[in-house]
């Protein structure tokens, strides 16, 4: 396994600058959101360079969305930043709102759940807390979670009585519950039906806003990204095509005109016509 | 959250309806599988007593039964079912374990298959009672011997279900994990065993049948006491109902087994959708 910012032992900064693990005092901390400053990102798996030349500059508490063809590197550079793949050249940085470089705790939403089918949906909330958290804290944190994405009466079904919709939900209350300062979605929506996937939006939307960490969603889907992100990004072959910033103020409506103008932008970019 | 909505307010719908459904179903579940043995000890029953199988052959179910409360009686059952049942669970339990850590070993750790799995690959397949004359050149006919065989047939399937057990677990289960800081003892603990469980099961369930083989065979080649034993001193004396009542008891005793080892299962994975209701 790749050293980076996964490894870093979970631990709640409160006030005053002092590492609390886990004796977390109420009110829970609000998570530090993490910037990003990628410069010079090249990854290449034996001769083939999936990115070259990315520079990023991400600040702290955006939502930014990657687009693309697939095989045009979003994943990977997803999995660069949150450290579970290493760049072969450049420098991933993290800072926060001040500009103060901080190591971040990164969280991961993939497109499949990936819930452990022998605990109950509260137990795999718990896994998001890391090792050691003391058991019954644990079960009231990740009870809180999942109160967060609705599912609070689910708590003791197992994973595999839940709908896909409902199993997602488990997955990002996982990803939330030890308030990430940045939360990494692949294709987090990709596997789901359009009406669950608008109803995950909303919620992605509202947690967002609620818990106000850095997102950095990469997906398929032009008008999931135009609706969901402050900023989307058009990777090509390995490089940033297109990146505009979405100044609408959220939630926003479905159908804008302006949305859909965006969106229509976007798609061109990356269809290359 | 609308299509969530429509699933919920299904559910308790479909639910009513499988119920109504399966109220008597479940009754007959339950007598089922049973009428058929039934059905055959009656035949039997009436063969006998019309006379069409002789009792030198085939006792009739009355004289088992008669047989049954005699040997009962004297006390001399009880303590054959006890040492045999000794001798099934003790290799169970050392076969089993050998072949349970060997399995884990070889599934998480690539040196330690590489050291052992192609050793263990051979072995296999040798069948374990083709062993009964050195073993009986190494031990006699004491219980070293019944041991010694019985882990032996027993350690195989526990092994190769274990290891593809718990070499089959998610990749993905594994990532999510290590993301989570999981490693070595909690991975282990949290994803692999559990997820390997369901095979380690099916190996169980396949090394109970061969343990009351490999005790049958080698109790009644050689041994001073046992279900085999009371069998083989039986046919001396030519008691026939006494031959079939053992046959009964480990008929009884492997189902009993199997019962158990069902619960077992549906206890430790009542996670598992194919193992709920």
């Amino acid at each position: 396994m790749p050293i980076g910012p996964y490894q870093q032992p979970l631990a709640f900064v409160a006030e005053g600058g002092e590492v609390d693990n886990y004796r977390v005092a109420e009110p829970r901390p609000r998570p530090e959101p993490a910037g990003l400053k990628l410069r010079d990102i090249e990854k290449r798996f034996g001769d083939n360079r999936v990115l070259r030349g990315i520079d990023l500059d991400v600040p702290a508490g955006q939502f930014i969305a990657i687009v693309g063809k697939s095989g045009c590197g979003k994943s990977t550079l997803l999995r660069l930043l949150v450290g579970l793949d290493t760049q072969s050249e450049g420098e991933i940085t993290f800072h926060d709102r001040g500009g103060q470089p901080i190591v971040p705790n990164a969280r991961i939403v993939f497109q499949e759940p990936r819930l452990l089918p022998w605990f109950d949906v509260a137990d795999n909330v718990v896994v998001g807390l890391g090792e050691g958290a003391p058991k019954s804290e644990a079960r009231r944190l990740a009870e809180e979670a999942l109160a967060e994405v609705q599912l609070a009466e689910k708590a003791r079904a197992w994973p595999s009585q839940l709908s896909g919709g409902q199993r997602q939900r488990v997955a990002l209350a996982r990803a939330l519950v030890s308030r990430p300062g940045l939360l990494a979605l692949d294709e987090p929506l990709g596997a789901l039906d359009a009406l669950t996937r608008i109803s995950m939006q909303t919620l992605l939307t509202r947690v967002w806003r609620e818990l106000g960490f850095s997102a950095v969603l990469v997906t398929h889907d032009v008008a999931e990204a135009v609706h969901l992100a402050d900023r989307v990004i058009v990777l090509d072959e390995g490089r940033i095509k297109l990146d505009l910033e979405i100044p609408h103020p959220h939630p926003r409506k479905r159908g804008d005109p302006q949305l859909a103008e965006l969106e229509g932008r976007f798609l061109s970019a990356i269809l290359g016509d | 959250m609308t299509t969530v909505d429509i699933l919920e307010a299904r559910h308790p719908v479909r639910g009513v309806k499988r119920r109504q459904v399966s109220l008597p179903s479940i009754s007959r579940q339950h007598y089922m599988p049973y009428l058929l043995p039934l059905a055959i000890v009656l035949l039997w029953q009436l063969a006998s007593s019309a006379g069409w199988i002789s009792d030198r052959i085939m006792p009739s179910p009355l004289k088992v039964v008669a047989a049954f409360s005699e040997v009962a009686a004297s006390g001399q059952l009880a303590h054959d079912v006890a040492v045999s049942g000794a001798r099934a669970l003790s290799g169970l339990l050392i076969g089993g374990s050998i072949g349970f850590l060997l399995g884990i070993a070889n599934g998480v750790s690539k040196l330690s298959e590489q050291l052992t799995d192609t050793t263990l690959q051979m072995l296999r397949t040798i069948p374990h009672l083709a062993m009964i004359p050195l073993v009986i050149l190494w031990f006699g006919i004491g219980e070293e011997a019944k041991l010694f065989l019985t882990s032996l047939g027993v350690l195989f399937p526990v092994y190769l279900n274990t290891y593809h057990g718990v070499r089959n677990v998610d990749r993905d289960l594994i990532e999510m994990g290590r993301i989570y800081g999981m490693s070595g003892w909690s991975l282990f603990r949290k994803v692999i065993f559990p997820g390997a469980l369901p095979s380690i099961f099916v190996g169980l369930r396949y090394a109970l049948g061969i343990m009351w083989l490999t005790l049958i065979v080698s109790e009644s080649i050689a041994a001073s006491s046992g279900i085999g034993h009371m069998a083989n001193t039986a046919r001396e004396f030519m008691m026939t109902d006494v031959v079939v009542l053992s046959l009964v008891i480990y008929a009884v005793l492997g189902k009993l087994a199997d019962v158990i080892a069902r619960a077992l299962e549906r206890w430790a994975l009542s996670w598992n959708a194919a193992y709920q209701g």
